[in-house]
């Protein structure tokens, strides 16, 4: 083989790749750090306060301060801990946060790879977030974050209970595992309408896998100061707070994929269709983040037996009997997709 | 290579790009960061009171049984996800094999309730 047919077949692919992979994760990571910058505006609009005002131009460069600030405080490794495990566990609530993207399609034929059981690799991606953080919990050796990271393991798992149900019911509406074909699916009319139950428990359970208010019982500052996160401090910190927040976009990013059509305008008529999908896939996204943000400023948190009952006794037997229904409507009227 | 195989080296590479950035960040922060350890500093939070014991201590068994329960219906969910995408193929039969699964299920999980496996107070 020629030294052409190398760079051809092999190094020009791959760059390919690695550029798609760049261009992905550099808006992923602009977006987390500015979400965490929209977060405070928006929270502190609602309590009628400014929010960060003092760094560069209405605050904008708030989160490169606070970048700055973590890279350079001391990384704490705690006497007690278990060092390589400790160091483990941010680092991979991390990479599945960013990892998952890869399959998301942000246009027609915009997505780093186009497996075929895409919701598949979500959902498995997404069920290993909760070793992040039961790691983080038992290798602190310290009481705050082993409780935390316990009450934290058996809400996520709860709640990814109902979160399958969702994700079948919609599979039965597009008979694909390929993300790509389900947003082709709603070209008629969107799943949030038809599956509009669905996708209200589909927005709480990801509330609640994400740790979020009102579900942040994992973190209640008043109970267990900061649940698992308690020993970690600088960098180690900043990717727990990484991955939290990439968790958060991803999430907003598949319930777009699933029930808001991706990346289709509302309707397909002039005004809406000149805009590319891209950005009605940001906006869409951008809507889902502001409603966990003002979710956030308007609940209290929940109890945790309330919020063990709500997932296993609300919305289990709930989104179980949809998934019947629906499939049923389905057979009954011929409409499974072939 | 195989074509379906091949589908997979973007997340592959992903996955190397992501590993390589995690490592990274974390490793700035050992060079850029001062690291000035004393005991105190190093020893296991609690409110400022010195540890009181191991923390990896007895815990509520409720939190084996949420687990137990996870496996069985996370289970369910990926028996269902193939039964999904092949629905139209396998039509009205397909559909009430389906449900008398769910249905066995449904008794276990009834069950559960009225055992109090999901009570938390």
């Amino acid at each position: 083989m020629g030294e052409g047919a190398f760079l051809e077949g092999y190094v020009i692919p791959t760059a390919i790749i690695v550029a798609q992979i760049v261009a992905v994760m550099i808006p992923i990571l602009l977006g987390v750090a500015y979400l965490t910058y929209a977060e405070r505006k928006v929270i502190g609009a609602i309590q009628l306060r400014q929010g960060p005002m003092t760094v560069g131009p209405f605050g904008l460069l708030q989160p490169i301060a606070d970048a700055l600030k973590l890279l350079t405080k001391e990384t704490i490794l705690p006497a007690g801990s278990n060092r390589i495990v400790f160091l483990m566990a941010p680092m991979l609530t991390f990479i599945l946060a960013i990892i998952a993207w890869a399959v998301i399609p942000f246009d027609e034929g915009w997505v780093i790879s186009d497996i075929n059981v895409g919701i598949l690799y979500l959902f498995a991606i997404s069920s290993l977030g909760v070793y992040g953080v039961i790691m983080a919990g038992w290798a602190s050796n310290s009481k705050y974050p082993f409780l935390g990271a316990l009450r934290s393991a058996a809400q996520m798992v709860s709640y990814e209970v109902s979160i399958g149900f969702v994700m079948v019911t919609v599979l039965l509406c597009v008979g694909s595992l390929n993300l790509t074909d389900i947003v082709m699916a709603q070209q008629t009319i969107w799943f949030a309408v038809p599956l509009l139950p669905m996708f209200v428990i589909f927005f709480i359970s990801v509330l609640a896998e994400t740790n979020r208010a009102p579900f942040d019982l994992p973190e209640g500052e008043s109970e267990l100061v900061a649940g698992f996160m308690v020993e970690y401090s600088s960098m180690s910190f900043a990717l727990f707070f990484l991955g939290e927040y990439a968790n958060m976009i991803l999430m907003s990013g598949i319930a777009t994929v699933l029930f808001l059509g991706g990346w289709l305008p509302p309707v397909d008529i002039a005004p809406f269709n000149w805009i590319p999908g891209p950005i009605w896939f940001g906006l869409k996204v951008a809507f889902l983040l502001f409603v966990f943000l003002w979710v956030r400023a308007t609940f209290p948190r929940y109890r945790y037996d309330q919020l063990m009952r709500l997932g296993w006794k609300v919305f289990l037997p709930f989104s179980l009997l949809w998934v019947v229904l629906t499939a049923g409507v389905l057979v009954a009227f011929d409409w499974v997709p072939a | 290579m195989d074509a379906l195989l091949l589908e997979y080296l973007p997340i592959l590479i992903f996955l190397g790009i992501a590993i390589v950035m995690a490592t990274l960040m974390l490793a700035a922060s050992f060079v850029l960061g001062p690291s000035r350890p004393d005991s105190e500093k190093l020893s296991a939070y609690e409110c400022g009171f010195e540890a009181f014991d191991d923390a990896r201590s007895k815990f509520d068994v409720r939190f084996y049984l949420v687990a137990i329960l996870f496996i069985i219906f996370d289970l369910e969910v990926a028996f269902l996800f193939p039964w999904a995408i092949s629905l139209g193929d396998i039509g009205v039969f397909g559909f009430w094999s389906m449900v008398v699964f769910l249905g066995i299920l449904t008794v276990g999980f009834i069950y559960e309730w009225k055992k109090g496996a999901l009570e938390w107070e």
